[in-house]
């Protein structure tokens, strides 16, 4: 029985930039094993290997189709990074809201200092 | 006169090294750009909702340095600085940033304004010299304070060790 996907180990499994090649290959959508060996220029078996190791975090699904085993992206495995940035994303938001206020006051000082004139 | 909602920030990794910030807001660039680059202004808004901004030192000259120090709620100090390498009034600025929880970290940031139709588009470019610099640059965004993200720190902590 294969371990649950952690969230440590979707960014293990993204902190390879092969892996992450290979996620971006298939955000274009499904793709069989022997087009990602050609696009990555590696060997069959380390693309294998990097494909287990996503398979393994859920980061990718396969499926079998005739002689073809083919990928697919699944991005809820990568939720935890997205979450991850989100958070980094909140603090700029608060910090431009506030910012929002600060330049409705200079924009009313300077509408105030126009009228003067 | 209408109440200013313009929407959240965007961030974005365009490469391991970037992050980038995007947000419009409903003003001109000179004033954003005089809110950026006034001390009393950026302890306004600097912090976020995470505490008090108790430094603001901006050195607005090429060669010339900022310091940014804020306290959040139960004491815990959060300060960055850096230097001014190219500046362009209301436009453009581009400075380093250290954080001083990891100073051999530095980063690059640009920040450039544009205007259309009264209302500005800023965009932040952070680029670091690692992916390991930039993602511990991302989770000092964390440690400012939020402690629901602590649990998921910890987590890429574990993972990055």
């Amino acid at each position: 029985m294969a371990r649950a996907a952690t969230t440590a180990d979707a960014f293990n499994a993204v902190a390879e930039p092969r892996r992450r090649q290979i996620l971006d290959a298939l955000a274009g959508g499904e793709r069989p094993v022997n087009d990602l060996v050609r696009l990555l220029e590696l060997a069959q078996p380390q693309v294998s290997k990097h494909l287990r190791v996503l398979r393994e975090v859920g980061a990718v699904d396969v499926r079998d189709a005739g002689r073809q085993r083919l990928y697919r992206l699944n991005g809820h495995a990568l939720k935890p990074i997205h979450d991850w940035v989100k958070n980094y994303e909140r603090s700029w938001s608060e910090r431009f809201d506030r910012l929002d206020v600060v330049l409705e006051d200079l924009k009313q000082k300077e509408e105030g200092d126009g009228s003067d004139e | 006169m209408a109440v200013t909602s313009s929407g959240t920030a965007t961030v974005t990794l365009p490469t391991d090294e970037q992050i980038l910030i995007t947000r419009e807001f409903d003003a001109p660039k000179h004033l954003v750009y005089k809110a950026w680059t006034t001390p009393e202004l950026v302890r306004r808004w600097w912090s976020a909702n995470r505490g008090d901004v108790t430094i603001a030192e901006i050195d607005l000259r090429v060669g010339g340095d900022w310091r940014y120090v804020m306290v959040a709620e139960g004491g815990f100090e959060v300060g960055f600085h850096g230097e001014y390498r190219e500046i362009v009034a209301n436009e453009r600025i581009v400075s380093t940033e250290v954080y001083e929880g990891m100073p051999e970290g530095e980063a690059l940031n640009t920040l450039t304004l544009t205007e259309a139709d009264g209302r500005t588009t800023l965009t932040i470019l952070v680029q670091h010299t690692s992916k390991e610099h930039r993602d511990a640059h991302i989770n000092s965004g964390m440690e400012a304070g939020m402690q629901e993200a602590m649990d998921l720190l910890e987590q890429v902590a574990v993972s990055l060790r």
